[in-house]
């Protein structure tokens, strides 16, 4: 009896867990096949995409009408960044397509560049023709890979979400058709790189803040003792603070520098340091401590902030933009020479607004970017600058200032604060030619959305 | 017709007698004011919904009162000083405060409660009498101000509305309780003098929190951006934490990289706490904090792209790239 009893519960508990089993094993299988068929997407789109990008740069080649040329470009601009999009939903790491990323984002900075440019005034360059064709060919051999690629996996019914196993577990060499294939493409784009002529063209980053620290930094180079003395002065902290001090790597960054901990021996203190070797500047530091309550207005904490600047050395420093995040306020400084706010000379300082004592700091664009401007003197008057606004804003504000442009160089600029209705806006009239360089809506505070 | 405006501006005459007196036999009503702080462009607490409050009650400021001194509190601050004959600098000082107390009134409790429960009202001055009279008499002196006095028409007038309409379904709140008397009978004269007011003007909601966010960003994406570095780097020392975070950033700015925060982090193995679901926790203030501290700037990795920790990195190929220094127990590399 108790037997019967027993071996009928057993068989029910083998049933019951072979129900939950397989219900489990379907339940996974679906998720597989929804994240496999997400993979699927992206990399048929991406093969797509990549056919159209080399159609339409193929066709820009033979066009000659600017009106024609202008729309392809803006048409190849699109795809790239559709392409970029996808490659960045496949489960390849971030090691597979770096170099192709990287092209995909030249040729959609060149036709970016290209499309908004009056062609009519400015023709496509021979350079920039034979640009537009190393372009086509290399978007051709991407596309016929990539074209093979999707081919072939097709047809043997390659998985994303092997491939995805394949990698994760990264103790044996990836051997995976998918994983390889791409990895091929890239290689060959690496090669492409080289055949590449003028470092102007084509390349999406502005010149590195740290080459150009490098290049501004001067005075002789400082100790580790130096250093840590000079931090400590530079914070106003008491010398019995310890500091730990290491190197940075200088290939790496192109400049030489010091990382510092500075930590007070009993307290929890600790603030953190970067420093440029040459001439011991402060990079940034910061500091982690909890912050109480505000209880000074942010007013008052951008008195500090400036006065702590001027302590250090800085001179004729101007709040040009001050926010408050609940216990702390973040302001911005700029140089200001002739009633000429200097922008790229910006230092950035954050205020605890418990005790007014600086918890952030940042000088690296100030220290890349500073230097003597002698002439600062405007060829058009303001109320020229004015007549190429916009009627429709009403300018409440206007003054002159100095800003880096699209291709990062120093211009001087009428600054007009103006409001379309409770829109407030920054427009950039330039102050040689009378060019608007830049309008930019302000942002306002965002409503705190009420999830209830 | 022409009667009837006469009869309405003649009881709205008497009535904002009463009320200027009653402001000054009551002067509770006005002594909630403002604490001693300057308060300056970004600030953000109870003095900018009181500022707010204020100036948007004598037709100055048209916006959202939402406790955040933005662009448009910073024009109405400086057409306001323009027009008492004060330095148009933006910051709210003593003299500005003290104008502004005599000028107009301000109902905390209202407001705040209000604030707090993101409860939807026209305008501030919930009762027809504050917007209707104590403005009317004080617009009438600076009737040449320039832009906002159309707005500010219709403001009031959309406003007093659906003033019209509150009092009838809930008993007044707030300063209501001073001469209920009177109150009765304006209401009927006041909302037929109205009539031809544009009724569907302003029914948003025109007090609702806010907060500051940095520029591009919004508060959501911190929030996803908190979610990473929480579940990536929780336990790490602050400045760690900042660091990854601006390796979040200096990607989205990277051309090799998405474009969008959310691109960034959810890129398929790009974060093992994406991967493994840690950054679904609910990330804690410092995380935050580290996350607007990248935002603003701070970038402790120097401008890197990778970080791993070499215990647990499973990779080679990112072991290969220039590291630029250790923080913690990450390695941070271009």
């Amino acid at each position: 009896m108790v037997k019967n009893v027993l071996i009928g519960v057993l068989a029910a508990a083998v049933i019951g867990t072979g129900w939950w089993g397989a219900n489990q094993a379907s339940q996974k299988e679906a998720l597989e096949i929804n994240s496999e068929n997400n993979y699927q997407r992206a990399f048929h789109d991406l093969s797509f995409h990549l056919d159209q990008i080399e159609d339409e740069v193929g066709s820009t080649l033979a066009m000659n009408s600017r009106e024609q040329l202008s729309s392809s470009l803006a048409q190849v601009w699109r795809l790239t960044s559709l392409a970029q999009s996808e490659l960045g939903q496949l489960p390849l790491g971030l090691m597979a397509l770096n170099e192709t990323e990287n092209l995909l984002s030249k040729i959609g900075d060149f036709s970016y560049k290209t499309t908004i440019r009056d062609l009519g005034e400015k023709p496509l360059s021979d350079q920039e023709y034979e640009q537009l064709q190393r372009f086509y060919k290399e978007a051709g051999e991407i596309r016929h890979d990539l074209r093979k690629l999707q081919a072939s996996a097709l047809k043997e019914q390659y998985k994303w979400t092997e491939a995805e196993q394949v990698m994760a577990d990264n103790d044996a060499p990836m051997d995976n058709s998918i994983v390889n294939g791409f990895q091929t493409i890239d290689n060959k784009v690496k090669g492409f790189k080289e055949t590449e002529f003028g470092s102007e063209m084509g390349q999406g980053f502005a010149p590195d803040v740290e080459k150009k620290i490098a290049e501004s930094v001067k005075g002789k180079a400082l100790s580790k003792q130096e250093a840590a003395k000079k931090a400590k002065q530079f914070l106003g902290v008491p010398d019995s603070m310890e500091v730990e001090i290491d190197e940075l790597d200088e290939e790496s960054l192109g400049f030489e520098g010091y990382t510092l901990t500075v930590q007070e021996p009993e307290g929890e203190d600790e603030i953190y340091m970067d420093m440029t070797k040459r001439g011991g500047h402060p990079l940034w530091f910061l500091q982690s401590r909890p912050i109480d309550e505000p209880e000074m207005s942010l007013n008052e904490a951008s008195n500090k902030g400036l006065a702590f600047l001027e302590e250090n050395g800085y001179e004729n420093m101007e709040l040009a933009d001050g926010k408050q995040y609940d216990t702390v306020g973040v302001f911005q400084f700029v140089t200001q020479k002739d009633d000429v706010k200097i922008y790229p000379d910006t230092v950035y300082v954050e205020v605890a607004l418990d005790d007014g004592e600086v918890v952030g700091y940042k000088a690296s664009d100030y220290i890349a970017n500073h230097h003597q401007r002698d002439d600062l003197s405007p060829s058009i008057s303001a109320e020229e600058a004015k007549a190429q606004v916009n009627p429709n804003v009403d300018v409440q504000e206007e003054g002159l200032a100095v800003i880096h442009n699209e291709d990062d160089e120093e211009i001087l600029c009428y600054e007009f604060y103006g409001t379309i209705e409770n829109d407030t806006f920054r427009i950039y009239i330039n102050a040689e030619d009378g060019d608007e360089e830049n309008v930019k809506k302000m942002q306002e505070a965002e409503p705190v959305y009420d999830t209830m | 017709m022409a009667v009837q405006y006469k009869q309405v501006f003649s009881t709205c005459v008497i009535f904002s007698l009463c009320l200027f007196f009653m402001n000054y036999a009551l002067p509770i009503q006005s002594a909630e004011a403002f604490s001693d702080q300057v308060i300056q462009k970004g600030a953000t607490g109870d003095d900018v919904v009181e500022l707010q409050a204020r100036l948007q009650y004598n037709g100055f400021y048209n916006g959202n009162i939402d406790g955040v001194y933005g662009w448009g509190t910073y024009w109405s601050v400086k057409n306001f000083q323009e027009e008492f004959g004060l330095e148009t600098d933006g910051l709210v000082g003593d003299k500005m405060k003290n104008k502004l107390e005599t000028s107009t009134e301000y109902d905390e409790e209202f407001v705040q409660e209000a604030l707090q429960n993101g409860r939807k009202f026209t305008h501030y001055g919930s009762t027809p009498k504050h917007i209707q009279k104590g403005p009317k008499g004080g617009k009438n002196k600076q009737q040449q101000k320039p832009a906002p006095s159309k707005q500010q028409e219709e403001q009031q007038g959309g406003g007093q509305q659906r003033q019209g309409q509150r009092r009838q379904e809930q008993p007044q709140d707030g300063a209501g309780e001073q001469a209920p008397a009177e109150q009765g009978q304006q209401e009927q004269p006041q909302q037929q003098g109205q009539e031809q007011v544009d009724e569907d003007q302003s029914n948003q909601a025109n007090i609702q929190k806010a907060m500051n966010v940095p520029d591009g960003y919004s508060e959501n994406d911190i929030q996803i951006m908190s979610n990473a570095v929480y579940g990536e780097a929780r336990g790490e020392p602050y400045v760690g934490q900042v660091a990854v975070a601006a390796v979040i950033i200096n990607r989205i700015e990277s051309p090799t990289f998405p474009n969008t925060a959310s691109g960034v982090i959810f890129e398929p193995r790009a974060f093992t706490a994406v991967m493994d679901g840690q950054i679904y926790m609910t990330p804690n203030e410092e995380a935050r904090k580290a996350v607007l501290d990248a935002i603003n700037g701070q970038d402790p990795s120097e401008g890197s792209l990778y970080y791993y920790n070499p215990v647990t990195a499973t990779s080679d190929w990112v072991a290969q790239r220039p590291q630029v220094k250790t923080i913690g127990k990450h390695v941070f590399a271009k």
